[in-house]
């Protein structure tokens, strides 16, 4: 083939990516639309009751005054870092604890066994009850919803680094150890880089739970943060209010996953691409 | 193939060097003679103390999951001279592999004595090299890290380690791909990585479990070819471990035909091929032909005692 024809062919493929991509974007508004306009539309009709059912444009509206007027425990921004302050705090001591204890327990053979049930049984606690304990331990302030977020964060991380550790391909330990390194740096520049695509996967799933573990905490007992305000809502049968602050947990649950999505790409750039590939 | 494969030459720079060297290799018989005296030119660089590797009476017993203890290697007997290149034949499970995990240390030996230049094997020595059968470059670092990372391991600093790397990596033929990672690379540039990543440390001491079994048959052929070519630049003692028979006469020194599990010594066989061989073409010798149904004589028994077994285990 020449290799004008090729450029063609190259280029015609492009297009379709392209135009595959512009599709897709243009797909995913309008169900988006969709779905809030039926919402809205079957609102307004009353198909379904806006008292128990709220409205998309009655939620943009609290929303609105929350941001403009302030909320009823004071301005949003603050609720907002309240919340993030203890999902945040909760989930770096969680990733740092499960990953350690992972390394360890996944290195340290004897030490799974004598704490692997331990763990087992810690783990199938219904870990929210945890939280008026440690609401009665900590009070009412920050520390307590830290404290839940952390446990919730930790055994995710801690299973997934776990499992990492003993994925680690033998062989590969095997070449390190033959090529000199001692049992630290198996550690630290082997076991731990290997099992670190395990762990990155977990941090998807934990920082939804560090975020579920500081709203229950603020729900429990707190005098501020979006729990607070959902709790509040609850009590005043404010729909709409409920929805507005669920909204707003959910934009910092898609911020923070595109953040640790490139976190992710920039940590594990060496594996193989796994972007679907359109057919061409 | 035979040199022409188009797609493996940028990245081979010293190929037509060594494809020049072996040339004579193919001469008529007149050449014959020269080739003799050459290889008797190439004194094995035997330390006339002790041999490089020592195997006395070596058994190997493991526990199977089901708690039943499993003998893979029974008495066995291997010596390796200084310099020597030997090959380990013998049918699948016959503890082929075991054998080098006893000579690296990776695995402790039941009874009997595992010497390596000199002294009894406990746990990892310093001047051994392993490549191994799968893939065990770390996905994780580049060509440059890969090579680079048993001078690391080892204390070198950074810059030299680089250094040096760069330098192995331009022996093996890839030069330009520093930068890659492993699963960017053909499964012939990985094995060409490895061995460099191998070879840096230089060992005295080259252990080699199927590190071609994986590749296909031209690239193969190629890659023994630079083996050898690599080899015979150093002193080292090269024990490798193949179930291809053609292969193990092709490379080596000496060939040690196992039986099938417990794996014991069934027979060892000098190959008096002269050197420098290429192997693609060495196939073709009489010689080779002769050594080659000797061997295969004396293995096929055992192939058919692992095949029997394996057919009862199903």
């Amino acid at each position: 083939m020449s290799s004008v024809a090729l450029d063609a062919n190259v280029a015609a493929a492009k297009r379709k990516v392209r135009q595959h991509r512009r599709v897709v974007i243009a797909l995913r508004i309008a169900f988006g639309v969709g779905l809030l306009g039926s919402w809205e539309l079957l609102s307004r009709t009353k198909v379904i009751d806006p008292f128990f059912f709220g409205k998309p444009s009655d939620i943009g509206r609290v929303i609105w005054k929350w941001a403009t007027v302030g909320t009823p425990d004071g301005p949003l921004w603050n609720q907002v870092w309240v919340t993030l302050e203890e999902a945040l705090l909760g989930f770096l001591l969680g990733v740092i604890g499960g990953i350690v204890f992972g390394l360890a327990l996944g290195r340290i053979r004897l030490l799974a066994e004598v704490l692997g049930p331990y763990i087992k049984a810690a783990n199938s606690i219904p870990r929210v009850v945890l939280g008026s304990i440690f609401i009665i331990w900590l009070g009412l302030g920050l520390p307590s919803k830290v404290a839940l977020a952390f446990v919730l964060v930790f055994f995710v991380v801690f299973f997934n680094a776990f499992q990492g550790v003993r994925e680690v391909n033998e062989d590969v330990i095997a070449n390190a150890r033959i090529l000199g390194a001692n049992r630290r740096k198996v550690t630290t520049q082997v076991v731990l880089p290997s099992a670190l695509t395990w762990i990155i996967a977990s941090l998807h799933t934990s920082f939804g739970f560090a975020l579920v573990g500081a709203v229950v905490g603020e729900f429990i007992g707190s005098i501020h943060g979006l729990g607070h305000l959902i709790a509040f809502a609850q009590g005043t049968f404010d729909t709409n209010a409920v929805f507005a602050a669920m909204f707003i947990l959910a934009v910092i649950a898609l911020v923070a996953e595109f953040l640790i999505t490139s976190l992710e790409n920039r940590l594990i750039k060496w594996r193989p691409n796994r972007r679907d590939e359109v057919a061409l | 193939m035979n040199g022409h494969n188009r797609d493996f030459a940028p990245f081979v720079s010293h190929y037509p060097r060594a494809r020049r060297r072996r040339r004579y290799d193919l001469d008529e018989e007149g050449a014959m003679a020269q080739m003799v005296s050459e290889l008797v030119a190439r004194p094995p660089i035997a330390s006339s103390s002790s041999p490089a590797i020592e195997l006395r009476d070596v058994t190997k017993r493991f526990r199977t999951p089901s708690g039943d203890i499993y003998t893979a290697l029974r008495d066995l007997d291997i010596t390796v001279a200084g310099g020597e290149f030997l090959s380990i034949v013998g049918p699948t499970g016959c503890g082929k592999s075991t054998t080098l995990g006893l000579i690296s240390g990776l695995t402790p030996a039941s009874s009997g004595e595992v010497l390596v230049l000199g002294t009894p094997v406990r746990g990892i020595g310093d001047n051994l090299g392993y490549v191994f059968q799968g893939d065990v470059l770390f996905p994780w670092k580049s060509v440059l890290g890969n090579v680079s990372a048993g001078l690391r391991f080892r204390g070198v600093s950074k810059k030299e380690a680089n250094e040096r790397a760069r330098e192995w990596i331009a022996k093996v033929g890839l030069s330009g791909f520093e930068d890659r990672y492993p699963h960017q690379l053909s499964g012939g540039m990985r094995k060409r990585t490895a061995l460099a990543q191998t070879l840096i440390t230089s060992p005295e001491i080259i252990l080699m479990d199927e590190p071609f079994s994986a590749l296909d048959v031209q690239t193969r052929a190629l890659m023994e070819d630079e083996l050898l070519d690599l080899w015979s630049a150093t002193s080292a003692s090269v024990v490798f471990v193949t179930h291809d028979l053609e292969e193990a006469i092709a490379l080596s020194d000496r060939v040690c035909v196992i039986t099938a599990g417990p794996g014991t010594v069934k027979g060892v066989y000098e190959i008096d091929l002269p050197r420098p061989r290429h192997v693609a073409e060495i196939r073709f010798e009489p010689r080779f032909v002769d050594l080659y149904r000797d061997i295969w004589e004396n293995l096929r028994d055992e192939v058919l005692v692992s095949y029997e077994r394996a057919k009862q285990h199903v």
